[in-house]
């Protein structure tokens, strides 16, 4: 049976916790696959290699570094899961900034503090063979990841804009029906049209579809009412280093 | 059969359950006037309009009118050819062909462009040597009930492209809202809307009320948001084919494919495979996949219209121009659905005059 291990670098637990949350089809999984390694649900520490290594969180500190190096050599397939492993995460926005100066505002001995002065996805430091995107991912893309990887196929994640899905799903539009402020146009799909199924605007945390204008999509926001700022923010929140510089677009 | 005149719409939805039929038509919801399942002629949008322009839609109380609004975001496709279904399943190497779910709605509110939108995808997905089987039995479970547009959108152009506002055809009742007093003049397209019709309680039409509906339809002819002058369009699009103009419009374009969805014509579709954990299956699902997209040209592993400009170009080429090389007639029946719901706001009907 194969085996499989879900890892664990910077980051806020919610993706592999996506993997608890199958529920219905975690059975399935486990039936299919040894879980060799997730500490989220057992302290057994099955040795590597790994035929599936699923890594949450983005590298922060030079002990990610060499940890993120070791778990490539011990597995087959490598996966990131999440923006943070993928983009980089919130913790990102240090990159805007100093991060010395951070930590010595927050911590009293900032000493004692060994991190890094970027936050970076996995794939800029060892070879990725694969990216699923969100914060949190989604449940049944993570499903469909695990079913591609062990049959042998490549993955059904597409690539294009949430709009997709949120028409598939029915609906209406909530930036030209409501006004809503919506990143959905420059979005990669996945989360099934979540928020806007809830009459949300989408936040853009899947990162930026296969070819994004969001230049041509601030003018829009920007007549409905965000200013420089507030554009700054949305974009820079989940994805700071995957939307780039589309704030100043 | 001859024409009637209807006071209430209750008898209608009721007959139509009666014969079986689960009776969808034009509800307010979530912001929109949309098609939902209708308990009685109550859940109908009464009083209310919305008010279409360019990437914009808003409700506004209006009038009394029961329909007096456009387009809706839902195009009859939904019903037709749904976003996803179910080709087939393989178990232990056996394929087992998906059921075909074609349950008996009645749509109650159709308009003249989406009938004509139905007669184009009847062209494209039953012609040809390659029929699709599930979209036949799904048209078929349908029982159609036309409504003349009374009030066009800022974005309709249907009376440039000749298919409304009045339906003349593809339906098997059709009604026209008069007012003065208020009611509803009913005629009947075939020999299932006659008999539906027959067992309502009615009065036989007045020449007036024949005057009347033709001065409706007559009025919201006039009153389009939107024209397209077509003399000529097949050709210039081809001719045009090297045109500035598409870069242009590729700055704005988001390529998120909104209008494509939107549209009571695009049929394109993909095909995914998956795999079941549980019970070692595997399934072929069919979806709307769109012009738009990277993938829909993805070949030997990079796409052929890879810019935003060669994949509107494809796309407004195949409305006015390829699509009649194919089908004989224009891909676009002039609702305007692509032009409300782009988010970029970007105008078919601006364009092509640009490109002139």
């Amino acid at each position: 049976m194969k085996k499989l291990a879900v890892f664990k670098l910077a980051s806020c637990d919610g993706c592999q916790l996506t993997l608890l949350d199958c529920e219905d089809e975690l059975l399935s999984v486990a039936a299919n696959v040894e879980i060799a390694y997730f500490l989220e649900a057992s302290s057994a520490r099955g040795e590597g290699p790994y035929d599936l290594s699923l890594v949450e969180g983005s590298i922060t500190t030079p002990e990610d570094l060499e940890r993120i190096r070791r778990i490539r050599r011990l597995s087959r397939h490598l996966v990131t899961i999440g923006a943070c492993a993928t983009a980089g995460g919130v913790q990102a926005l240090r990159n805007l900034a100093d991060v010395g100066e951070f930590a010595s505002i927050v911590y009293a001995r900032p000493g004692y503090i060994q991190t890094l002065d970027r936050s970076t996805p996995v794939s800029a430091h060892v070879s990725v063979d694969f990216e699923l995107r969100g914060c949190p991912i989604d449940r049944r893309q993570l499903l469909e990841v695990i079913a591609a990887l062990l049959a042998g196929r490549r993955p059904v994640v597409p690539t294009h804009s949430v709009c997709i899905e949120c028409k598939a799903r029915g609906n209406p539009c909530v930036l030209i029906a409501h006004g809503t402020p919506c990143l959905g146009p420059v979005t990669q799909a996945g989360c099934g049209a979540l928020c806007p199924a809830f009459n949300r605007g989408c936040f853009g945390c899947f990162g930026p579809m296969q070819s994004p204008n969001a230049a041509a999509l601030n003018a829009r926001l920007r007549a409905a009412g965000m200013d420089d700022e507030e554009l700054a923010r949305v974009y820079r929140t989940f994805n700071v280093t995957s939307f780039g510089g589309s704030c100043d677009a | 059969m001859e024409p009637i005149v209807l006071d209430t719409l209750d008898p209608l939805i009721e007959a139509l359950r009666e014969r079986g039929y689960a009776v969808v038509g034009p509800v307010v919801r979530d912001g929109v006037i949309r098609f939902a399942e209708l308990g009685s002629a109550a859940d109908l949008p009464t009083g209310w309009g919305d008010e279409q322009a360019p990437g914009a839609y808003r409700l506004r109380a209006r009038g009394e009118l029961v329909f007096g609004f456009a387009a809706s975001p839902d195009a009859v496709k939904r019903f037709t050819h749904p976003p996803r279904t179910s080709l087939f399943r393989m178990r232990d190497g056996v394929p087992e062909r998906a059921p075909v779910e074609a349950p008996k709605v009645a749509i109650l509110g159709v308009r003249a462009c989406d009938l004509a939108a139905l007669a184009v995808q009847d062209r494209v997905l039953l012609g040809g040597r390659y029929p699709d089987e599930a979209y036949r039995k799904r048209r078929a479970a349908l029982f159609l009930i036309a409504v003349t547009c009374a009030v066009p959108g800022g974005t309709c152009f249907c009376a440039s492209m000749g298919a409304g506002p009045r339906a003349v055809s593809g339906f098997e009742v059709a009604l026209t809202e008069l007012s003065g007093p208020h009611r509803f003049l009913a005629e009947s397209g075939g020999e299932r809307g006659a008999a539906l019709l027959a067992a309502l309680p009615s009065q036989p039409a007045a020449a007036a009320d024949l005057e009347a509906a033709r001065a409706v339809a007559e009025a919201a002819a006039g009153r389009m948001g939107r024209r397209v002058d077509l003399d000529g369009v097949r050709e210039r699009l081809v001719q045009q084919r090297e045109s500035p103009i598409w870069n242009d419009i590729a700055t704005r374009c988001l390529t998120c494919a909104n209008c494509t969805m939107v549209c009571p014509t695009c049929f394109c579709v993909t095909v995914e495979d998956g795999t079941d954990l549980a019970d070692g299956t595997a399934e072929r699902t069919e979806r709307w996949d769109s012009c738009f997209t990277l993938d829909f040209t993805e070949l030997g592993g990079a796409p052929v219209r890879a810019s935003g400009a060669a994949r509107y170009r494809q796309w407004l080429s195949h409305k006015f121009s390829t699509w009649v090389d194919q089908f004989g007639a224009y891909g676009c029946v002039g609702c305007g659905r692509c032009i409300t719901w782009c988010p970029a706001g970007i105008d078919i009907t601006e364009e092509l005059e640009r490109l002139r």
